[in-house]
């Protein structure tokens, strides 16, 4: 018998494949294998014989039958690690191409406005940007003699003939939906406005239509004061940077009265902008408290009410933050510019989490 | 607005540096735009003392001087003719940057000898063109800067030039005068009294003067005065050279006094040649229309009708306000000059000016708005200044019209300055900056001066009192919240819905655009636009002639621009404004998307093919759904003609409700606007998507089976142009309780079906709620959406 088990043992040892094994296991104890004949002269012995014959071929099936396993899953294992050595694949292969979308500077930086001004209370209006005159002119204290209606360098809208009203123009700047959004909720009001605007100028820092939000805060007790804090923490939000200085400088824009415009200290260096440092000051922004006229021209009594107006250039202060050299280019769709200065679809600005990456 | 710094402290007493001045200036609001200190770069050049000059040994024209320094005596060589004993001169020690000639003087050997330094020509130092030999100084003590000499014998060559920025409300400050006041009112030194002539006519005016009464509003008064017997010619140099200074070129003395004037104290005037002035008369009249005159530019101008023209008996002989005749004017040989100081009204002069073009410096000023008490004041001080120079004798004045009253007070709040500002300005420092503004205080009213148009209100008195303070001095102070805690969401609906628009389509992979609104009128017309209504009237180019009908054009040029550029494939889309009027409103907000050439660059899988249809479906059907529009929508044909005819798909909620528009862009356009390689876009209207019915936040609850669903397959034969969505449809409603979802997963055409037909294969999938389906419920449905489809379709199971 244990020659027997020698032999079979062996013979699994050496079986090279699973045909090979199969053929040794019912040699060994398939129905007329070996050690099953043997099994079957177990009913010719004496008890006592079968005592011992009994557990010991019981045994040697066994053990043949866990060797035969063993070897089985063996050969199995071993056909796997050949299989999946053949399926070697270059990884370093490129993907199957994946087009990257991008929201544009405009967007992107008119949602992080909006949301600062959104936790200091302020809505977002909006207006047409084919506007009348009176919106965009006589309702802000400019008359049509006023050299500021001259020094805009308005679009005007082609009038058929016969018709004799004045104009419509391309709004030159946000301000008239001040007007109209006056018009609408009348006071206490907090607004920004953003949107595009359209002067005729077309040169290295100019192009016919560009991008302000406007803010205005109406109350009865908003001041001058207020407007520099509002403006200061909007700044010190938007350019990210923990404390900045603002000036404001003594000015004039018909709509407003006190006017200032607005200068951050900043330098430059090596042609990026540090804002909040240095020595130099950088013209951001036009301001003031708005003037009674304009109220009046909304429907609102400068008797009761009072409040702040700001304006100033989307564009320009995306460029100033993300260090965008050419205005122009905004508008061009270059695809190499639009990848470059553009911002992934989940870059959501945000307060808790940060305006930008 | 230029001067000089010598020139402003003619109206100022002060000791204030430049550097403190423009501070101060751009701190009022007259902003700096440059300082140009000429006398800056010559700070390091010292006098000296030539002791003594011998011939260099080696050169004939050359000199070794030994010259008394402030660093005691100093030996250089000199080339110059005029070096010599005795002569005091200018020394540029080694290390002085000399100007004129862009080096820094070094010690060196000339000729063997050596040399510690150089001795200066006025064009070395960039003082005048004179360079005949060294500067030889009639005074001077060793050892002096150079500068201060200058400062002291010939102020005019190192007199700092100022320039500043005027807004509009200050035409007081477009003369230096105003300027000075504003420093004064500061604290930069003290205004000094304002010159008062006291002039005599020494016969009377021989030319009359009048004004029209229907011109009365736009000349309210015209003053002049004869001056006989001048001798015109250059002017004295101080006059030139302040004239210079600011960029003004000097032409003759009687012009000078005019342009003098006009800078000094924003008092524009004119000088007739009296002997040209026709009929001794001058009339102020309105224009009746189509009039002539060569102006002093010497363009001819045509008036139209209500311009201001002063006229003698001949004609035109000036446009009031605005420019002088070239006939009547000054020349060298003038000797009889007639001085006109009049007031145009700032609307008349404006609209003038505009209508003729013409830029002058008098348009400027009188439509801002002169000081029209100032006058006749003016016109004395002028003819004053005449007679002392070029000699003669003055007329009497001769007036016609009267000085406009512009008198009016306002109420000065000492504690609006507080309230508005939110600065503390004592009452009595309001005051006092007022008075010193030239405001009269006469209790609490504040009477504003005659030079300052732009004050009509209280606010203005408060930005007096502000701006004189400074506004850098305001320190911020918060503004408090609206409410209390956590502040609102601020956005309307529509705001969302164009931010979830703009990152759906970046996360679907294109890349946002801002186009311009306006577009070439052949584009706008491609997509519907391009009509009179949507043009601009004075477009920038006639590129930009028309306001956008749609954002295609302007994405498609964009697109166009780029395979210029070498990239054919892209993705492009723009959220914005089309327009479809002229009209305040008559525009409406879209979201388009642009997809051209192949899915991306050819790769290793195989996966790059054309863009096509089902791409831009997928993105229009992904965007609509970021902006909430119900899923279930039909699909209609028949959009305009920019779409390929067989190829675009209308998404509506009803025949009249589009949603959106998805498809090939017809070849045709594609063709006009130069775009290679195929186009599919997609257009929505955020604003025809139905607003969500119920608020709040509540999904409502789930409703899940955990019966087994069961999926069977159909294929049905029908007409080729039979619709996807009819069979769909028709196979959802066989049975609406039981079928959950209906999907098309393939179809062919032709073939062995024949022409004309195709195969369209659905996966039906019926999700029992009560009980587990049995093979006979199944067959039951089954049949149900057979009869659905052929009746729905006229098509049949296919065998």
């Amino acid at each position: 018998m244990d020659d027997l088990k020698a032999k079979y043992l062996s013979q699994i040892a050496e079986a090279s494949d699973e045909a090979v094994l199969e053929d040794i296991r019912l040699a060994a104890v398939g129905k007329k294998g070996e050690v099953s004949l043997k099994m079957r002269e177990l009913g010719r012995m004496t008890a006592e014989e079968r005592q011992v014959a009994g557990p010991a071929l019981n045994a040697l099936k066994a053990e043949i039958n866990s060797a035969l396993a063993a070897k089985k899953a063996g050969l199995a294992d071993a056909a796997l690690d050949a299989r999946l050595r053949s399926e070697w694949l270059d990884v370093t292969l490129p993907t199957r191409p994946d087009r990257h979308g991008t929201i544009h500077p405009i967007s992107q930086v008119t949602e992080e406005v909006t949301a600062i001004f959104a936790d200091m209370g302020f809505s977002v209006a909006e207006g047409p940007r084919i506007d009348t005159d009176w919106y965009n002119f006589d309702a802000l204290n400019i008359p049509g003699h006023h050299p500021a209606r001259a020094e805009m360098d308005t679009f005007y809208m082609h009038r058929a003939e016969g018709d004799d009203r004045p104009p419509h123009v391309l709004r030159t700047h946000t301000s008239p939906v001040q007007i109209r959004s006056m018009e609408a909720t009348g006071a206490p009001m907090r607004i920004i406005c953003p949107g595009g605007v359209y002067r005729a100028d077309y040169d290295q820092t100019h192009t016919p239509m560009f991008h302000q939000v406007e803010g205005l805060a109406i109350g009865k007790d908003i001041s001058m004061a207020n407007l520099k804090w509002v403006l200061e923490e909007f700044v010190k939000s938007y350019f990210e940077v923990d404390g900045v200085d603002l000036r404001f400088r003594a000015s004039h824009f018909p709509f407003t009265e006190p006017s200032a415009e607005v200068d951050i200290r900043c330098s430059w260096e090596g042609g990026t902008l540090k804002v909040g440092e240095g020595d130099d000051w950088l013209e951001i922004l036009g301001s003031g408290m708005v003037h009674p006229k304009v109220l009046l021209a909304g429907g609102i009594d400068p008797e009761q009410w009072q409040g702040f107006a700001f304006g100033m250039g989307i564009d320009r202060i995306a460029m100033l933050k993300y260090g965008i050299p050419d205005l122009r280019a905004f508008f061009d769709s270059d695809l190499r510019w639009l990848r470059h200065y553009g911002f992934a679809a989940l870059d959501v600005p945000t307060l808790h989490g940060g305006l930008s990456r | 607005m230029k001067f000089t710094l010598s020139w402003l402290k003619q109206h100022l007493d002060t000791t204030a540096s430049v550097d403190e001045i423009t501070y101060a200036l751009t701190d009022l609001g007259l902003e700096v735009e440059g300082v140009e200190d000429r006398g800056a770069k010559l700070a390091d050049f010292t006098i000296g003392k030539v002791v003594s000059a011998e011939k260099h040994p080696d050169a004939d024209r050359l000199r070794v001087c030994q010259v008394n320094t402030d660093e005691g005596m100093k030996q250089i060589i000199c080339g110059a003719p005029n070096a010599r004993e005795g002569i005091t001169v200018v020394v540029a020690k080694p290390g002085v940057y000399v100007p004129g000639i862009d080096t820094t003087i070094g010690v060196g050997k000339i000729r063997g000898i050596e040399s510690f330094g150089m001795m200066a020509s006025e064009r070395e130092m960039e003082l005048s063109e004179e360079h005949d030999g060294i500067i030889e100084l009639p005074s001077g003590e060793v050892g002096d800067r150079f500068v201060d000499w200058l400062a002291e014998n010939d102020p005019a060559k190192v007199d700092p030039v100022i320039e500043i920025a005027i807004t509009p409300n200050r035409p007081d400050a477009l003369g230096v005068r105003g300027i000075a006041r504003d420093l004064a009112a500061r604290g930069v030194g003290k205004l000094k009294p304002a010159s008062q002539p006291s002039l005599e006519g020494a016969f009377p005016c021989p030319i009359t003067v009048s004004i029209d009464d229907d011109t009365l509003g736009q000349c309210p008064v015209f003053f002049g005065r004869l001056i006989r017997g001048v001798t015109n010619g250059p002017s004295p140099q101080w006059l030139q050279d302040r004239l210079r200074a600011i960029g003004l070129r000097p032409i003759s003395f009687l012009v000078d006094v005019t342009n003098y004037f006009t800078v000094d104290c924003n008092r524009p005037l004119h000088v007739f040649d009296a002997d040209k002035v026709a009929g001794n008369t001058l009339r102020v009249h309105r224009a009746k229309g189509g009039e002539t005159l060569v102006g002093l530019d010497e363009k001819e101008y045509t008036f139209s009708s209500d311009m201001t023209l002063i006229s003698d008996a001949d004609g035109v002989e000036s446009i009031g306000g605005v420019m002088g005749g070239l006939r009547s004017g000054c020349t060298e040989e003038t000797v009889n000059v007639f001085v006109e100081a009049a007031y145009f009204d700032p609307v008349r002069t404006a609209y003038t000016g505009r209508a003729l073009r013409i830029n002058s410096d008098a348009r400027y000023r009188f439509e801002r708005g002169i000081d029209p008490a100032f006058t006749p004041v003016g016109l004395d001080l002028a003819c004053e200044m005449i007679v002392e120079h070029a000699g003669g004798e003055v007329s009497s004045r001769v007036q016609a019209g009267a000085v406009p009253d512009t008198t009016r007070a306002y109420r000065l709040n000492a504690a609006r300055v507080q309230s508005l500002v939110g600065m503390d300005i004592p009452e009595s420092e309001q005051r006092q900056t007022l008075t010193a503004l030239g405001f009269r205080l006469d209790g609490d009213m504040a009477h504003v001066p005659s030079w300052r148009p732009d004050v009509m209100g209280e606010a203005d008195l408060v930005e007096e009192v502000a701006r004189v303070a400074s506004l850098t001095k305001l320190v911020g102070k918060p503004l408090p919240r609206v409410t209390s805690g956590v502040p609102k969401p601020v956005m309307t609906p529509m705001q969302r819905r164009q931010q979830a628009a703009r990152r759906t389509a970046a996360a679907l992979g294109y890349n946002e655009c801002v186009t311009y609104s306006f577009i070439d009128q052949a584009s706008a017309a491609l997509f519907g636009g391009g009509d009179d209504a949507t043009k601009l009237e004075n477009p920038i180019s006639s590129d930009m002639s028309h306001m956008r009908p749609a954002l295609l054009p302007g994405l498609l040029q964009a697109a166009a621009r780029n395979q210029a550029r070498g990239f054919m494939d892209m993705a492009l889309f723009e959220v914005g404004p089309a327009f479809h009027g002229g009209e305040p409103g008559e525009e409406h907000l879209l979201v388009s998307g642009l997809l051209v050439g192949r899915t991306g660059p050819k790769d290793v899988h195989g996966a790059s093919r054309p863009v096509d249809v089902y791409d831009v479906k997928a993105d229009a059907e992904a965007v609509l759904a970021a902006m909430g529009a119900p899923a279930k929508v039909q699909i209609l044909r028949g959009a305009s003609d920019w779409w390929h005819p067989g190829r675009h798909g209308m998404i509506c909620l009803g025949p009249k409700k589009v949603l959106g528009i998805y498809g090939e862009l017809h070849p045709r356009v594609l063709d006009a606007m130069d775009i290679k390689g195929p186009a599919m876009a997609f257009t929505l209207w955020p604003q025809e998507v139905p607003l969500p019915r119920k608020a709040g936040a509540n999904r409502g609850a789930l409703a899940i089976s955990d019966l087994q669903a069961v999926e069977r397959d159909f294929a049905f034969v029908v007409d080729a142009d039979v619709e996807a969505l009819t069979l769909v449809n028709a196979a959802s409603g066989a049975d609406k309780a039981l079928i959950e979802d209906v999907r098309v997963f393939d179809e062919f055409i032709g073939g062995s079906l024949g022409e004309g037909k195709k195969s369209l294969a659905i996966t039906v999938r019926l999700q029992p709620r009560d009980t587990t389906l049995k093979d006979a419920d199944i067959e039951a449905v089954a049949q149900k959406v057979i009869d659905k489809v052929t009746k729905a379709t006229g098509g049949s199971l296919r065998g």
